[in-house]
């Protein structure tokens, strides 16, 4: 049967070139109520409940669904998300509104929407024969939609009192808009700002924080006098900017002082790409982050970047003279040939704001309910927020919403979202730094959740039809001890023909990730699984990270298997690759490994294939290395938690083994090859991973360094790099190979993943390898996904989709991960941090051993072997009198007095923690040996209790 | 900021069909006098003309004469005003070649031309408006025009064009879901038996979404079939009515 043939037919023109598209309407389109005779009642997904029951609402006791408008479902999704707040139905005409306005919102929204227990309905109101409206002759698109918003409501409460009369069934539409809501009145519609609704609800008072705080337009504050100057219209700005009036650039507020920042003009001219912003009304409410307009001030007018640090503190509110004294401790008199080009905002082009985490600095005054927060992250201004719960949330930190910021107000207005917690308490503290690194780590959706296989699961025939079975073959892992997601899996076994075959089997993720889906839609958003010291946040569910996918011994599991014949002199004679099944006969530790490799009793299957391994990977290695493969250090720390507090009881560097390097070997083997197999098959949209060789200038501190040294490091070529540091020995000073290698890898540039026909430099530094790509960890990184699916079409056992071959979508891809993996990195080295920062709470004050990487012009950069710990050592404190420093660049070294420090100098420091400062807690450290009078300190003059030993507010 | 979202999570495309619905078709045979046969058509927006001549003595050059079957002759073109941007040329440019050797194909397929030896079957398309699926509307718009002229045929020709989005086949494509990128396919179905007068496909796909899609396609062919097949009756009915009969 053709449905066209009840349609009605609009068609929609405008614009300058005349567009004409079909609109069709339709008369089979649901109300979401479950059990509705009028409509069917067949619904799919998520439906409205007959009978809801909502909190209780003084202002409406019957049962109601709710319908918010375009503005309220942006600006207050925090509410809408409470579980308190269930049946509510999003238009679409909301829906596409939001979703051209705020990516995120539209996000949050589709995810409360696909939560069954929330009751949300999204109703194609523009495509019912009965609530799509025209735009009349003289109304605004705005004006349209929400007329079409109202209509929709009118018909809901009219098709409701047809389903059933006596159950008084209500739709209640939310707007803030004022004359939204009087001619929703004026139309028999019962209607209520959010928050009218929200204080009607008695019994969730809490709710009420939630509420977005959102001064109608025109209707500011008459008591407040402006402070700000206006915010130009966004048609004017692209005048300007077009024009060369204006500038366009991402403003970066300063993190040492808040009343400057820069903004980065973005575009291709390489001169005046940063231009400064001092005072409040220059920076005129931009916030960090936010892409925004600048004037250039004329040249009489530059200033210099200030050296003073400037933290906004103090309780007061608005109250502008102070600000105006100390921006004039900004301006003194500088170096003519310092100024920098300066400005101001005119306007907002678009605002990157998020949910801040922070603290809140109660009001003084008592009954008060408008409390300032300040955010951990120091470029973001105070937020104003209004909660009756300051009392509860002091010593708290918690996640604030900006809604706005006003020209009469000092402060940006904004909302209590969420509390997190107790500061300094450790699940807290893991929370903030994964919200602050955009880490995103909420429970998987059920959405996503749905894309699960059902268990029990069995491999089944299907699943073998593209497969080899490898069952047979004597496979074993090898992995830290505790490790439960285990991607790889090894075998190694003697050919008839006296070869060697040796298999790198791959956990098979993109057999149960499939494409599109919203499980793989928030794997690719998550990127990668991130390790932090004690928790885990998984890229995909944990059925599949801990179960289903990893390699696990004695159980059938699926893989991607890349199988090589070699000789025994580890040189590839075939490669093959094959989806197929395994059976993991052992899932060893790297030092249980190491044990049976080393056992002179032991000579049963795994050990044998262990055995052979090694050997291969010894020569491997060997190779690798004469080509110029770099192995570089970086100091990895773990901790020893107890297993009762989960605190940490000791703290060392991480010990590596000969088995480590041998499954590294492996790995490297495996993903060189596969890179060359998918760029060959793909050469336009191979996903792949490069490592740009570094600038020369990168590398003069560690050329300088050596030579202080006497040693002599060459950097010309990975090779020549790598031959130097092996030369770089010091009888003496057996540590300093290590040192060095430390500095060379802080000299290195990082690598990124990149799609093959976007670029044509391919070559990976550090590998030495001309190609290189991910393929072994697909469990935890989200490039490998990709990656085992471009390899699975190029061998026939997987079927592509459009996405999968267009590059520009590969290399947005690729820009989200290169992203996920920064972050997940600096939320890693956070999370080692804090737990550094737990670990010498408990362990009081203590003296270790340190050499120095880095010489600074105040201070000393070091770092404790013992515990892979990195410190600055500073040489000017508040209290003291300041000591005579000469610093010099060329060899480079820092005179304190009358000692010289160099870099790699050994030096004695002590290590406590300062918790003067609540939200930022950090590691101090200062000098003990050698000894300088009045600087290096002895432990009588410690005093744990110091009060407040914050850091100079300002220095002259 | 964000692209078009060509299939909502309600399963509703941008202008509100299903995923397997043909937008609105309105058809009427014998719009021309003067010719053999012809036929006007309007899928959606697009719109097209179809005017078919002979079958007659061949034109031109004796030889191309064909000893055992009739000679189809098809062109193309599109009026400047079809799209919007206004082309310059109307035809002659390699689109309309290509596009009228694909409706010769389609249409050797389907005629029975063995039963007009040595002569030559003319077929003239015009394309009024563009808004997606012009070949499917060109093959319909012909087939009724080659019925009017009562040239034999094995079966009625329905197209239609099918694509793929986000892992589900859509039929009958516009204009706005043709420039999304995505693959699409044109089929021309011989209903009665299913056997397929042409396929073309000009984007990659994996063999294993191909069935779905062509699938898709080839219902919806069916569903235009139904449609053509009442046009064709209520012309003949009408027809009769004036005849006096
Ligand atoms: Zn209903």
């Amino acid at each position: 049967m053709l449905k066209s043939k009840t349609f009605l037919k609009k068609t929609r023109a405008g614009g300058v070139m005349k567009i004409v598209r079909e609109h069709y309407l339709r008369d089979d389109i649901g109300c979401g109520t479950t059990g509705c005779a009028a409509c069917g009642g067949a619904h799919e997904g998520p439906a409205l409940e007959p009978q809801p029951q909502d909190p209780a609402s003084s202002l409406c006791p019957q049962p109601h669904y709710l319908l918010p408008d375009t503005n309220v479902l942006l600006h207050q999704i925090d509410v809408l998300e409470d579980p308190a707040i269930r049946n509510v139905i999003v238009l679409q005409t909301v829906l596409q509104e939001v979703r051209s306005r705020s990516a995120p919102v539209y996000k949050r929204i589709r995810d409360v929407t696909n939560n069954h227990e929330k009751h949300f309905y999204t109703f194609t109101n523009e495509h019912h024969r009965e609530t799509y409206v025209e735009q009349e002759q003289g109304e605004n698109a705005n004006d349209r939609n929400d007329r079409a918003i109202r209509v929709a409501a009118k018909w809901y409460n009219e098709h409701l009192k047809k389903m059933s009369a006596e159950n008084q069934l209500q739709v209640i539409f939310i707007t803030n808009d004022r004359k939204n809501k009087e001619k929703a009145v004026e139309e028999g519609i019962p209607a209520f700002t959010c928050e009218e609704y929200v204080k009607s609800l008695t019994a969730n008072p809490e709710l009420i924080d939630r509420l977005a705080c959102l001064s109608e337009e025109g209707n500011e504050i008459e008591s407040g006098k402006v402070i700000f100057s206006e915010h130009l219209p966004l048609s004017k700005l692209q005048q300007g900017i077009k024009s060369g009036t204006y500038l366009q650039g991402t403003f970066r507020a300063s993190r040492e002082n808040y009343l400057e920042a820069t903004v980065w003009v973005h575009g291709d001219a390489e001169e005046d790409k940063e231009i400064i912003l001092q005072g409040l009304g220059n920076l005129n409410r931009a916030i960090h982050e936010d892409i925004v307009a600048v004037e250039l001030l004329p040249r009489s007018q530059w200033v210099a970047p200030s050296s003073v640090v400037l933290h906004d503190e103090g309780q007061n509110e608005d109250n502008m003279e102070r600000e105006e004294e100390r921006e004039s401790i900004l301006k003194t008199a500088v170096n003519e040939k310092m100024l920098k080009p300066t400005g101001r905002v005119v306007g907002i082009i678009r605002r990157n704001w998020r949910p801040y985490c922070g603290m809140l600095s109660k009001s003084d005054i008592k009954e008060s309910r408008r409390h300032l927060f300040t955010p951990a992250d120091k470029r973001i201004p105070r937020i104003r927020i209004e909660t009756r719960q300051a009392s509860t949330l002091e010593g708290q930190r918690i996640i604030v919403a900006i809604d706005g910021w006003p020209r009469n107000s000092r402060y940006p207005n904004g909302h209590f979202v969420k509390n997190l917690g107790d500061a300094g308490d450790k699940e807290t503290e893991t929370e903030v730094l994964l919200l602050e690194h955009d880490v995103p780590h909420q429970p998987f959706s059920q959405a996503v959740l749905s894309f699960l296989p059902k268990m029990p699961w069995a491999i089944t025939e299907k699943d073998m039809k593209y497969r080899e079975d490898l069952r047979h073959l004597c496979v074993c892992s090898v992995d830290p001890p505790g490790c439960t997601d285990i991607d790889d899996a090894l075998h190694c076994r003697q050919l008839e023909n006296g070869n060697l075959e040796v298999g790198v089997h791959i956990a098979d993720v993109s057999h149960f990730i499939r494409p599109g889906n919203a499980l793989d839609q928030e794997s690719a958003r998550r990127g990668t699984t991130v390790y932090l010291c004690e928790k885990r946040i998984d890229m995909v569910p944990e059925l599949l990270s801990s179960n289903l996918c990893s390699l696990r011994c004695n159980v059938d599991r699926l893989a991607f298997s890349c199988i090589w014949e070699m000789n025994h002199n580890a040189e590839i004679l075939k490669t093959r690759f094959t989806k197929s099944a395994i059976n993991s006969k052992a899932s060893l530790t790297y030092a249980e490994a190491q044990m049976r490799i080393d056992s002179t009793t032991m000579n049963d299957d795994i050990t044998t294939s262990l055995r052979g391994l090694n050997k291969l990977a010894k020569i491997l290695k060997k190779r690798r290395i004469e080509k110029g493969a770099l192995t570089l250090s970086s100091p990895e720390v773990r901790f020893h938690m107890d297993s009762e507090t989960h605190d940490p009881i000791d703290m060392q560097t991480k010990e590596l083994r000969e088995t480590n390097s041998m499954v590294e070997e492996f790995m490297l083997l495996a993903n060189i090859s596969v890179a060359k197999k998918i760029h060959e098959e793909f050469s336009e949209h191979a996903l792949l991973r490069k490592h740009p060789a570094p600038p020369p200038s990168n590398y003069e501190i560690l050329v300088k360094a050596a030579k202080s040294k006497n040693l002599e490091i060459k950097t010309d070529t990975a090779k020549s790099l790598a031959d130097s540091l092996d030369k770089a020995e010091s009888p003496t000073f057996p540590y300093l190979n290590t040192l060095l290698r430390i500095l060379a890898t802080r000299c290195m540039m990082q690598a990124v993943y990149f799609c093959s026909g976007m670029d044509n430099d391919f070559h990976h530094y550090g590998l030495a390898s001309p190609i290189y790509t991910h393929f072994t960890s697909p469990i935890r990184r989200y490039a490998d996904v990709i990656v085992h699916r471009l390899l699975a079409v190029a061998i026939g056992a997987d079927s592509t989709y459009p996405e999968l071959t267009d590059k520009h979508k590969l290399a947005d891809l690729c820009k989200n991960l290169n992203f996920r993996h920064k972050m997940a990195q600096y939320a890693q080295r956070a999370s080692v941090a804090f737990h550094t920062q737990l670990f010498f709470k408990s362990k009081g004050i203590v003296s270790e051993e340190a050499y120095i990487l880095f010489v600074r012009k105040n201070a000393i950069v070091v770092l404790i072997p013992k515990y892979g710990l990195e410190g600055t050592v500073f040489f000017e404190e508040k209290d003291r009198p300041k000591p005579r420093l000469v610093y010099d660049d060329e060899i480079p070294s820092l005179k304190i007095e009358d000692t010289v420090f160099h870099i790699f100098d050994k030096v004695k420091v002590r290590i406590m923690l300062d918790s003067s400062n609540l939200q930022h807690q950090k590691i101090r450290m200062s000098l003990v040996e050698p000894q300088i009078p009045g600087i290096s300190t002895d432990i009588s003059d410690m005093d744990i209790n110091e009060p407040e030993r914050k850091k100079k507010k300002l220095q002259k | 900021m964000a692209g078009l979202e060509l299939l909502s999570d309600q399963g509703y495309r941008v202008d509100g069909r299903r995923a397997g619905e043909l937008r609105k078709i309105q058809a009427r045979m014998g719009v021309f006098a003067q010719a053999d046969g012809s036929a006007y058509i309007e899928q959606g927006n697009t719109k097209a003309l179809a005017v078919v001549y002979g079958p007659h003595e061949i034109r031109g050059s004796r030889a191309r004469a064909l000893p055992d079957r009739a000679l189809v002759n098809c062109q193309y073109s599109s009026a400047t005003f079809s799209t919007g941007e206004r082309k310059r040329r109307p035809h002659g440019d390699r689109k309309s070649c290509e596009m009228g050797l694909q409706l010769r194909q389609t249409f050797e397929a389907a005629i029975l031309t063995q039963l007009h030896p040595r002569s030559q079957i003319d077929i003239y398309v015009q394309v009024l408006q563009a808004d997606g699926g012009t070949y499917a509307a060109c093959v319909n718009a012909a087939t009724l025009a080659v019925m009017d002229a009562g040239i034999p045929m094995r079966d009625f020709v329905c197209a239609c064009s099918a694509g793929f989005v986000d892992g589900t086949a859509l039929a009958d494509l516009s204009h706005v879901e043709e420039a999304a990128g995505g693959p699409q396919l044109a089929l021309a179905l011989l209903p009665a038996s299913g056997q397929i007068a042409l396929l073309e496909m000009d984007a990659r796909l994996h063999e294993d979404h191909l069935e779905p899609v062509l699938e898709a396609a080839a219902r919806a062919a069916r569903d235009v079939h139904t449609l053509l097949d009442r046009v064709v009756r209520q012309h003949v009915r009408e027809a009769s009515v004036l005849l006096g009969d």
